[in-house]
């Protein structure tokens, strides 16, 4: 039988992605006592305590809902401005064009901390702290020029004709838009809606920075707990492969968008 | 594609530069508020001009923590990219079953919050109750990240490699399947080497994907933050102490305004300077492939 080189590299390469995740998956399984007493790669005792945790206390599944929140609200927001700026930068050329999109750009080169302290101050200000709205508009500055950026790629591969017949058909700017340009396009919202809720979810500075109590997300609430109670380990590890699970359901349902969509587009 | 000239298409862009205007350049024009004033609390701001500049430009502080972050920076960038490429090059060639779970497999990591990832290899290094750290230990590998100023950096290091290559190998794969059957038919034809098709004809193929992938590589490791915050806090010592980090310490932990602002500033214009580089260059190849 001819053993295949590929397949040996593959299957090696992610077993060494999973191998981090798997040692949290069953330590969020295992007893404190076990995790800190027995060293093994099954938990003898398994246990769903860790997780019932979670579920019944409202401090850590609201983390959760908060979540979900704002990251829902950024990536309406971020596409609902960035379609029709995509559409502007892919078809017309207009002053300044090309020095609007690398200065939109350069917010995506803007390392958070440095707007960190800035925006806690800017959204105490106009009274949104602590609100799901401040943390969705915050994280536009770097999902706005991605999204951008990404869906002028997808735009600039449908070719003008297809516009201009459709004018010539009779159709006004707006139903052209909705019924023939947005779904055609559909792959390219699908991956540029795939980055946003990746860069919002996993962003930690900013969303900690601006939220204390009625917002607060769960990956504030993780480092919050870590640092006041002690270390309760088999929560935590609960804690984090829930985490994982919205992402994992989000890429499931793009994963056919990633493949040819990366290709098609820019990204 | 040529495209219209039409000064009506900023109605379409105005909605993202009222959003961008209200999240960045007030922010920005904060920092340097802050960045030419001092204050002795209570509000009373007096100009200090470029003093803050000066200072943060001399600061030994700084200059470790920069020299730390392009190390930290070009090691990541060394590894990732020809990995990245490797990996993709061996992915499943069919789409199929098996290709979409390799797919997602793969991206798993880039989903998962960084405060996390950061947990993850916390727990995955301790010689306790970690994984690796507990083989390392009894295979008679002294290891230990919060003592060992090298064990701390190689923990980080692995930890952004296993974290960040998948985005590498998912554009670099992109790349690859939009390169059209006949092409391969044709090197095998030519009886070209696995090299010179790989040289000839899938790298230039990829270049376009490998440059966004390497810019939005330096960018993020050079932001980075969270991971090496909840793995190492910035330690031992300052061994993993990187520019964001340094910042916020400044900023936040002693809320020295003044210097954290130009140190904002300065951050950011070499992180723009080296992006505009590499955007020019991308820019130029668009043009190429357009004519």
């Amino acid at each position: 039988m001819k053993i295949n080189n590929s397949a040996i590299i593959i299957v090696l390469y992610i077993l060494f992605l999973m191998l981090p995740i798997y040692w949290l998956l069953i330590m969020s399984l295992k007893t404190n006592q076990e995790i800190l007493s027995t060293f093994n790669l099954w938990p003898e005792n398994l246990t769903f305590n860790n997780y019932k945790v979670i579920f019944t206390d409202p401090s850590w599944y609201g983390g959760y809902i908060n979540s979900i929140i704002y990251v829902v609200m950024n990536t309406i927001i971020s596409l609902s401005v960035a379609i029709p700026a995509a559409y502007a930068f892919s078809r017309y050329t207009f002053l300044g064009d090309k020095h609007l999109f690398f200065w939109l750009l350069t917010n995506r080169m803007a390392p958070p901390a440095v707007f960190a302290l800035p925006f806690f101050q800017l959204y105490s200000s106009v009274g949104l702290f602590d609100t799901h709205i401040a943390v969705a508009l915050a994280h536009t500055l770097f999902n706005v020029p991605l999204a951008v950026w990404i869906l002028e790629g997808f735009m600039r591969g449908v070719p003008r004709e297809i516009d201009e017949t459709a004018y010539l058909d009779g159709y006004s700017f707006f139903a052209f838009f909705k019924k023939i340009f947005l779904p055609l396009i559909a792959p390219g919202i699908g991956v540029a809606a795939f980055f946003c809720f990746m860069f919002s979810w996993v962003e930690l500075l900013l969303s900690r920075t601006l939220t204390s109590v009625d917002a607060k997300s769960i990956a504030a609430t993780m480092t919050r707990t870590a640092s006041a109670s002690g270390l309760d380990w088999g929560v935590l590890a609960a804690a984090g492969m829930l985490t994982i699970i919205p992402g994992a359901l989000v890429i499931y349902f793009v994963r056919n968008y990633i493949a040819k969509g990366f290709a098609m587009g820019r990204v | 594609m040529k495209k219209t000239r039409n000064q009506k298409a900023w109605f379409m862009v105005l909605p993202v530069l009222i959003l961008v205007a209200f999240s960045a350049i007030i922010p920005l024009m904060t920092v340097v508020n802050y960045s030419v004033q001092d204050t002795f609390g209570n509000n009373n701001f007096f100009w200090v001009g470029l003093e803050w500049f000066e200072e943060i430009l001399a600061s030994d502080r700084v200059h470790d923590a920069l020299g730390r972050q392009v190390t930290f920076t070009a090691i990541i960038l060394a590894i990732e990219v020809p990995l990245g490429i490797f990996i993709a090059l061996h992915m499943p060639k069919k789409s199929g079953f098996w290709s979409s779970l390799c797919l997602v497999l793969l991206a798993l990591p880039l989903l998962i919050p960084w405060n996390v990832v950061g947990t993850i290899w916390q727990i995955f290094g301790r010689i306790d109750i970690g994984l690796l750290g507990y083989t390392l230990d009894k295979m008679g590998i002294n290891y230990n990240y919060t003592q060992n100023a090298l064990d701390a950096w190689i923990t980080i290091i692995i930890m952004d490699v296993w974290h960040w290559t998948s985005l590498v190998v998912l554009l670099s794969y992109a790349g690859l399947r939009s390169i059209p059957g006949p092409y391969y038919q044709a090197a095998k034809i030519d009886q070209a080497s696995r090299w010179a098709v790989f040289r000839h004809i899938e790298l230039p193929k990829m270049k376009g994907v490998l440059l966004i992938a390497i810019l939005l590589r330096f960018m993020d490791s050079f932001m980075i933050y969270t991971e090496p915050f909840v793995v190492t806090g910035g330690g031992p010592g300052n061994a993993t102490t990187f520019l964001s980090i340094d910042l916020v310490k400044m900023a936040i932990g002693q809320f020295d305004l003044g210097p954290a602002a130009a140190f904002s500033l300065i951050y950011f214009l070499v992180i723009l300077l080296v992006s505009w580089a590499f955007y020019t260059v991308m820019m130029n190849m668009d043009k190429e492939a357009d004519v």
